[in-house]
């Protein structure tokens, strides 16, 4: 007992911590990374990659504004959004397979504390008494609705396989068994777990995060009242989410890298591991990006169906080839 | 089991002195009545505590069978979720309480509904059974005409149920006389030692009559026509009681006769079970985001919270005999956790929604709007709820979802195929109303408190009376505790579902304040959890409070260049949910009418513009319609043979003697 408590005050809970910092500092990158392919696929020089960071660090330094009707939920949901977000990243598996509360770190903790997030975002996008405001939401939620199942369901697949739903001990028993990577039930499960993360982190074609138009924004539409601070903190929110399930994907079909072992060696090259994995994801991402257009609302079901589909056979092939 | 009897002593007393003059009748029948519900909690919690099974035996009641009472586990388990419940709505009604709910006979039938309410799961004989049985339907279908002058919807929701429940309990009664073939004998023990005697064909029926009777209750798709219809239209004490106790006893009689009096049966009846329950949780999370009626929109997600429920019945009945007792254990201990906590979110929504229709006059959510500035407590307190049915970690409803997951997933190791389907329908069933729920309680949370306010009636709304929100905030309580440290009453609900599948084996999990698979992998520490995200609150805080020293400036929102914005520009609930509706059309038949007049002189501008949009339940219409319209038809056909002339009545007379002659000869 005390020397498991002496590992997690030592080991896990320092490394927890250097999972949520690396995130919020990586997640924001990701975003400049991608925003630098295309800039690049269209002949542009574009923004330099840190440019998300450095918004986000200007937008901490301008003043509060709050919209008249808005009652307390505004400036809560980015604290919220942060707070369920960092939590699950510093219970998941992203650089050690022994983070602090991994014991916790259930798949269905980190898509329900993902979905917090998004109700959190969706109430103060409805906060404002706004028709843009509402019109994210209602979209946004409606998005969440059908990709959540894909997501929590493609998790599944991987679960029935190793026995169990935590998912530390998914990623250590998918490293002691490295064929199961290649089993079609995983690769099923990866084609729907990228449309969730597609839709999740509200890329094209499921929206466009660039856009200018308030009737065709999502996301954007939902956090157009925020400012200063606050939209700092809930940009950041955005950008760890993303970072948050480029890793568990990362990690989840390719473990290796990950500190399993509990040194400090380890610890680094899980670090530099997961760095060069969601790099690879976010350049596979913007790819899928540069050569679509945006999806109509309304045929997006459709593709959020099919991703719900493939996770199901996911799983009955998983169960049936076991 | 005299402290339950003397607190069913206290509710009668409370039946009597609903007839004081009006001064005094409200709060003394209710603290009688809310007096009986602490006395019985505290029997029943006794019972779980010490496991140790009561009865009670008496001729006095019913002369020729006999009264008799059992309380053990499994029934204490519902008890005690029934009397949180009834506590709080007595409690509350002492604040809410004008109008026709006031009258003698209305205070008198709410507490003799709560008193069946407390007796049903202690009954232990077909008899005794029926006869709470019939008080527990009776006086809720009083109590939904109470309003009756206001609502002229009230009439037809009465009728729907009184026929659905009769139907109900004429087939509950029907199964368990099954079951007396072989003995004889009518109390659960006799039924229980010759339950094995019976041919399966007999067990078969039996089960299937009863599983109609009691799923019906407990609103399962397609049976559940009656209950968006009747909860919404009763008083809201009276809909929180039914909606988190009344359904429950669905669940409780098909757990009593299934699992304990049946010993289990076969794998079929539980698949039955599973699918009913996965039916009614799609069907009732797609109508949840759909309904713009606020306690409609409760009603649904009843639907679908017990049909989570029936999935985890169902999945430890068809586990029960499949080498894995411990995870048939589990998946009915997932069940039993998520009624207790059904029972708190959803008895504290509709208490909230009651404070909302007592404050603003209305339910309809296209109407309110704005109340977090007006209502704060009762804004938190739903709040709370509605996060806790949505199922956000540390609290209620997300312990007992992930109990459920667990039950399914660890029954996948060699289950049966048709088992196996089961489950995974059951998973596929629980990721799906997920994001349903959260898209229908954040419309209600969204649209009914935050923004601005829509109407007049929600401008002026005050906080209600403080009695209402203790009862609320009592209620909201259940999240938290049962949320945070649900480890606490495991061992409570473990016994509970020994007693269901009348095992005695070890407990699934482990001691402790979170939930430990004790032998299978899977753990939650909700506690730590907490202690987590308020570390990195703590820590946003302090970052957030070095960087930004001023106070907020209030700003006009964005509004495309225009500056007015009124509180009608808003998104409404039925354009949040449109989206969704869109995409079910074919499952939510929606009916939607746009009707353009177009001005005389040119065909360019229009003179008025309407549009109708109406989601009704389409099992409703398209499965009882049919049948009831054939019914009125055959009646109105019949109508013709008497048309008042004396003449063709003294023919059919003479017709019918000549035919009894023929026949007799």
């Amino acid at each position: 007992m005390t020397s498991s408590f002496t590992a997690t005050l030592a080991y896990s809970m320092p490394a927890s911590a250097l999972q949520i910092v690396l995130v919020a500092l990586g997640g924001p990158l990701l975003l400049g990374l991608m925003a630098k392919i295309r800039a690049r696929a269209e002949g542009r020089v574009g923004a330099p990659i840190s440019q998300p960071l450095k918004d986000i660090r200007k937008l901490l330094s301008k003043e509060r504004l709050h919209a008249r009707h808005a009652s307390v939920v505004l400036p809560l949901a980015p604290i919220v959004i942060l707070a369920a977000t960092a939590v699950a990243i510093g219970i998941a598996p992203l650089i050690t397979t022994h983070p602090a509360l991994g014991a916790s770190a259930d798949i269905l903790v980190i898509v329900y504390l993902l979905l917090t997030g998004s109700v959190a975002g969706a109430l103060a996008g409805l906060d404002t008494g706004t028709a843009f405001g509402g019109m994210g939401a209602s979209r946004a939620m409606t998005i969440g609705a059908l990709a959540e199942p894909a997501l929590l369901v493609a998790v599944i697949a991987l679960s029935i396989q190793a026995g169990t739903s935590n998912l530390p001990a998914i990623v250590s028993s998918t490293l002691a068994h490295p064929n199961w990577v290649s089993g079609p039930s995983r690769l099923l499960a990866l084609v729907a777990l990228v449309i969730v993360i597609i839709a999740e982190t509200g890329r094209l074609p499921v929206d466009n995060p660039a856009t200018h138009l308030e009737l065709t924004m999502i996301h954007e539409a939902m956090i157009l009242e925020y400012a200063g601070p606050e939209l700092a903190l809930v940009t950041l929110g955005g950008a760890m989410r993303l970072g948050l399930l480029f890793s568990l994907v990362a990690n989840l079909f390719f473990p290796w890298g990950i500190g399993s072992n509990g040194s400090l060696v380890g610890l680094l090259v899980g670090v530099l591991a997961l760095a060069l994995k969601t790099s690879v994801i976010a350049v596979g991402v913007s790819l899928i990006e540069i050569h679509s257009a945006k999806l109509r609302l309304f045929r997006l079901p459709e593709l959020l169906a099919g991703a719900f589909v493939m996770s199901v056979l996911a799983v009955i092939t998983g169960l049936v080839t076991r | 089991m005299t402290l339950l009897l003397v607190g069913l002593g206290f509710c009668l007393l409370g039946v009597l002195t609903s007839a004081l003059p009006r001064t005094y009748r409200v709060p003394v029948t209710a603290s009688c009545a809310a007096l009986g519900c602490a006395l019985a909690f505290c029997a029943a919690m006794r019972v779980l505590v010490t496991g140790d099974t009561v009865s009670f035996h008496t001729t006095l009641i019913l002369p020729l069978n006999g009264f008799a009472m059992t309380l053990d586990p499994l029934g204490a388990l519902f008890i005690v979720a029934t009397a949180l419940v009834g506590f709080a709505s007595c409690v509350y009604c002492i604040g809410y309480v004008r109008g026709e709910l006031q009258s003698r006979s209305a205070m008198g039938l709410f507490v003799a509904f709560i008193l069946s309410l407390l007796a049903v799961p202690a009954a232990s004989s077909i008899a005794t059974l029926m006869l709470f049985w019939e008080l527990m339907a009776v006086s809720s279908m009083l109590l939904i005409v109470v309003e009756h002058r206001h609502r002229r919807e009230a009439r037809d929701a009465a009728l729907w149920y009184g026929v659905m429940t009769q139907l109900g309990a004429a087939s509950i009664l029907l199964g368990l006389l099954l079951l007396t073939l072989r003995g004889g004998g009518q109390t659960f023990t006799e039924i229980k030692s010759h339950a094995d005697a019976l041919s399966p064909i007999v067990r078969s029926s039996a089960f299937m009559l009863v599983l109609l009777g009691f799923a019906s209750k407990a609103g399962a798709v397609p049976l559940h026509v009656w209950l968006p219809k009747a909860h919404p239209e009763a008083p809201s004490p009276v809909s929180a009681m039914m909606s988190s106790s009344m359904v429950a006893m669905g669940v409780y009689g098909i757990i009593r006769v299934g699992d304990d009096l049946l010993h289990g049966g076969t794998v079929w009846w539980w698949i039955a079970v599973v699918a009913l329950g996965t039916l009614s949780a799609l069907y009732g999370a797609l109508h949840a985001t759909t309904s713009t009626d606020i306690k409609r929109l409760l009603a649904y997600s009843t639907i679908d919270i017990l049909g989570l429920v029936l999935i985890g019945v169902g999945a430890a009945g068809a586990l029960r005999d499949t080498g894995h007792p411990a995870v048939a254990q589990l998946a009915l201990m997932a069940a039993l956790l998520l009624v207790v906590a059904h029972a708190g979110f959803k008895g504290a929504l509709f208490l909230g929604a009651g404070a909302v229709e007592r404050a603003t006059g209305t339910r309809d959510l296209d109407q309110l709007g704005g109340l977090i500035h007006r209502m704060p407590v009762t804004t938190t307190i739903f709040a709370l709820s509605a996060c806790s049915i949505m199922a956000v970690p540390t609290l209620s409803g997300f312990s007992s979802e992930w109990l459920l997951l667990q039950g399914l997933l660890h029954g996948f190791t060699d289950a049966s195929t048709p088992t196996l389907i089961a489950l995974l329908v059951g998973i596929v069933a629980l990721a799906l109303t997920g994001g349903l729920t959260a898209v229908a309680f954040v419309k209600a949370l969204g649209i009914g408190f935050l923004g601005q306010a829509r109407t007049l009636g929600a401008v002026n709304a005050t906080e209600v009376a403080p009695t209402m929100q203790i009862a609320m905030a009592l209620l909201g309580a259940v999240s938290i505790v049962l949320g945070l440290v649900p480890g606490l009453v495991v061992p409570l609900i473990n016994r509970a579902a020994q007693s269901g599948l009348s095992r005695s084996t070890m407990s699934p999990l482990a001691r402790g304040t979170g939930l430990v698979l004790a032998q299978l992998r899977g753990a939650i520490q909700p506690a730590f959890l907490f202690v987590g995200a308020a570390a990195v609150l703590v820590a946003v805080w302090l970052i957030n409070r070095r960087l930004v020293h001023r106070s907020a400036r209030r700003v006009d929102a964005w509004g495309c260049g225009r500056d007015v914005q009124t509180a009608r520009m808003q998104y409404t609930a039925t354009s949040f949910g449109e989206p969704l509706q869109r995409v079910f059309a074919d499952v939510l038949r929606p009916q939607s009418d746009v009707e353009l007049t177009h001005v005389a002189e040119s065909r360019y501008y229009e003179q008025s513009l309407k549009y109708q949009n109406q989601v009704s339940d389409a099992v409703e219409q398209f499965g009882y319609r049919p049948v009831i319209d054939a019914v009125l038809r055959g009646g109105k056909a019949a109508r013709r043979i008497q048309n008042g002339s004396i003449h063709r009545y003294l023919a059919f007379g003479f017709v019918a003697l000549l035919v009894v002659l023929v026949v007799l000869a």
